[in-house]
């Protein structure tokens, strides 16, 4: 992919708790839900950093932090080398305008009283010096245009376009302030299988044209393999392992990684009898109380006591090329049968 | 385990050349206001028992009402049946009484929905839930019916049954209803296992252990599992043979093998052309192009013909019949020649 190597977004150790009361007249802090617990990662200008990981490990909160709808509890977020904690007035306004969203749900994310061309065109009239007035109907055509979408239905309302159509209007009102950073919290999960694949397609084609970095969050480990160069792997709030998509998917080091791998079903029957599966027990433990040391000890296979006392850095191990955080990362291929 | 109540289907006995369960020929329209909505238009497979037959298709395609259809739990009015067959060991459900189907819903064709939270009554335990199976089916006392939802409850391996057994749907994760969805289904022992989706709502490792019980509760009993689901890779792992149904209809169906080595439909080609892999890092995407089909207002001829790469004049105009490939595969496409030597148009 055309990324070079400018550096777009730098986050470094976010943390984001959720403050976990008892009362009803006297709200007490008994603990907190640490949904983001510590994470840390670069992306680059026209890269796709995918985020996977189980139900609840923090990523639709990642993304709100990282597009400041929630305020991190600490740790920064760095856009073009400027902290986005920092910046004040005009500057953070320019800042937000370059990281956009598109959402998971391409039915209940647009208001239905209004039609495509006022949906597309509403962040106009927050940054106003964006698009001047007179324009604006013209850039919301342009816009439906490279979404693959019929300029002449500006006037149409939500309800009028199909699953697919929807999510396009999703990913025009994204372009519309012209950003560098797009936050996809699964994007086509809501949709057909037949319909996910032109969505994909769309992203690819407008991440070339515009030389846009995604951020690309979905439990669908295949469609995360097929649009990412680089992925992150979530569990309670913690990347366990991030490296290049041929480093995760064919050589995972962590033991998560690669239960998670096994457990995604090869769109071919050939071999399936000699595939490894690796079915892990029960479910992942409360994010408000996690485990001492590493967070994976109570599903993991390989957990010894060294396990429950230090937490295992995300970092390069020995015998690896990328970061895993486990005191025994190991490459081992679960993917392919041998 | 011993049928009384059950056997009131006539000439039950050995199967011969009959499946367990045939779909034959079915149709089912829903009369709306804004007009006749043909859901299913000629629908026919088959299941024998311990076999796994894959459902596959766009959403609104019809896999659902189907079901239901089996099932007799479509609401009639508006639903109407105006042709076809379900035949259970050979006799036609369709033309049971309204008590003998009963009879049959639940104890020897069973069901799992995709939804376990919504399905299952958020006041009562789990254990009251499971329990009332055998208290209502079986005639059973309180307390053995009770002993009877602790050991289902073992079956689908979830811990701590015995204390587990007076929680309520809420104390439970998505991934544990579920099993309590499968647990009340498999309860009376039924011969064929509809499972609606049973996944699609839960993370791939709850996924993997949801399935995988699945196939373990099939090796057991020898049920018949008809597995709905959209999901290309679930049925290459687990499906025997596949029927892919597209605007009400069965397009192809074949065993999985020869269906994921070479399809014999354009829809069947289009939708495993388009989906990523998780063992490759992909090229770009082969995508279906256009939308799913309105039912209120079907395309003529073949239903796929607008948005399919094989198409020619007469398909605008002759409805494809299911033609039969060899003895098990049929493809409903009149050029299912050039699909299966590979050539796109
Ligand atoms: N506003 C909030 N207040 C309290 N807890 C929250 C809040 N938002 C999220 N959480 C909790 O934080 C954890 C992470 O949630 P999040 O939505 O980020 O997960 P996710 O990885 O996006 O999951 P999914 O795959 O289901 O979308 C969960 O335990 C969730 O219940
Ligand atoms: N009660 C009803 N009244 C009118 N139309 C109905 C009714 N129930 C279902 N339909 C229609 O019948 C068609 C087939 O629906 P069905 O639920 O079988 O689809 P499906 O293949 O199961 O799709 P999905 O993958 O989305 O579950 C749909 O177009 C649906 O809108
Ligand atoms: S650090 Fe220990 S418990 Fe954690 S993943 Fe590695 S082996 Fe398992
Ligand atoms: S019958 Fe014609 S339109 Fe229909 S699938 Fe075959 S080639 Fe395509
Ligand atoms: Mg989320
Ligand atoms: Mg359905």
């Amino acid at each position: 992919m055309a990324s070079g190597s400018e550096r777009i977004l730098e986050v470094r150790d976010l943390v984001k708790h959720f403050p976990l009361t008892q009362g009803i007249v006297f709200k007490k802090q008994i603990g907190a839900i640490k949904a983001v617990d510590g994470v840390s990662f670069d992306l680059n200008r026209g890269e796709t950093l995918g985020i996977v990981g189980e139900s609840g490990c923090g990523k639709s909160t990642l993304a709100k932090v990282l597009m400041a709808l929630e305020r991190p509890t600490s740790g920064s977020v760095v856009i073009n080398g400027r902290d986005i904690a920092k910046a004040k007035g005009g500057e953070l306004k320019r800042m937000r305008r370059n990281i956009q969203m598109v959402m998971q749900d391409p039915y209940t994310s647009l208001n239905p009283r209004m039609t495509v061309g006022d949906i597309i065109g509403e962040p106009y009239e927050i940054h106003t010096d964006v698009a001047p007035k007179g324009d604006r109907r013209k850039r919301v055509q342009d816009l439906l245009e490279v979404v693959g979408l019929n300029p002449d239905h500006i006037n149409r309302y939500p309800h009028q376009f199909s699953g697919g159509q929807r999510q396009r209007i999703g990913i025009a009102r994204g372009l519309a302030l012209q950003p560098e950073i797009i936050v996809c919290d699964e994007p086509v999960s809501a949709l057909d299988v037949s319909i996910q694949a032109q969505v994909i397609n769309l992203l690819e084609r407008l991440q070339n044209e515009f030389n846009l970095a995604y951020i690309f969050i979905a439990h669908d480990l295949s469609v995360v393999r097929h649009i990412s160069d680089r992925v992150g792997v979530m569990y309670l709030g913690k990347f366990v392992e991030l490296g290049k998509d041929a480093e995760i998917y064919d050589r995972p080091a962590h033991p998560y990684t690669q239960a998670l791998l096994s457990a995604v079903p090869v769109p071919d029957p050939e071999g399936r009898e000699q595939r490894e599966r690796i079915i892990l027990q029960g479910d992942p433990p409360s994010p408000a109380n996690p485990p001492s040391g590493c967070r994976f000890r109570t599903r993991c296979w390989k957990a010894q006591e060294i396990c429950a006392e230090e937490e295992p850095l995300l970092q390069i191990r020995p015998g690896t090329t990328h970061e895993s955080a486990c005191h025994f990362a190991e490459t081992h291929d679960v993917v392919h049968v041998s | 385990m011993k049928r009384t109540s059950t056997d009131v289907l006539p000439g039950e006995g050995a199967l011969g050349d009959e499946p367990l369960l045939a779909v034959d020929n079915l149709h089912v329209e829903f009369h709306t206001r804004a007009g006749t909505v043909r859901a299913v238009n000629g629908v026919s497979y088959t299941v024998a028992p311990g076999e796994t037959l894959a459902v596959l298709g766009e959403s609104g395609s019809g896999k659902s009402v189907t079901a239901q259809a089996i099932m007799g739990i479509l609401d009639m009015p508006p639903a109407v049946i105006p042709k076809g067959e379900i035949r259970f060991k050979g006799t036609d459900l369709l033309k049971l009484s309204e008590e003998a189907r009963t009879q049959v819903r639940g104890q020897r064709i069973a069901m799992i929905f995709q939804d376990a939270l919504s399905a299952l009554n958020p006041v009562f335990t789990v254990g009251w839930q499971i329990s009332e199976m055998f208290r209502v089916h079986r005639g059973m006392s309180k307390a053995d019916a009770m002993k009877k939802a602790v050991e289902l409850m073992d079956r689908v391996r979830i811990p701590a049954a015995r204390q587990r057994v007076h929680d309520y749907p809420h104390q439970f994760s998505g991934g544990m209803r579920q099993r309590i969805m499968i647990a009340m289904s498999i309860a009376l022992d039924p011969e064929v296992l509809i499972a609606d989706e049973p996944t699609t709502a839960l993370d791939v490792t709850v996924q993997a252990q949801i399935m995988e019980l699945l196939a373990e509760l099939q090796r057991e009993s020898q049920m018949g599992l008809i597995l709905i689901t959209h999901d290309l890779g679930v049925v290459a792992d687990v499906a025997d043979k596949i029927a892919v149904m597209y605007a009400g209809r069965i397009v192809e169906n074949a065993p999985v093998y020869d269906i994921y080595k070479a399809p014999a439909h354009p829809y069947t080609k289009g939708l495993l052309d388009s989906i990523p892999r998780v063992d490759q890092k992909g090229q770009d995407l082969y995508a279906i192009k256009g939308l799913p089909p309105n039912l209120l207002d079907l395309p003529t001829g073949c239903s796929f013909h607008p948005r399919c790469p094989y198409r020619q004049d007469n398909c605008v105009t002759d409805v494809p019949p299911l033609y039969e490939i060899s003895g098990t595969r049929g493809s409903a496409c009149h050029y299912w020649r050039e699909v299966l030597d590979g050539e796109r148009q």
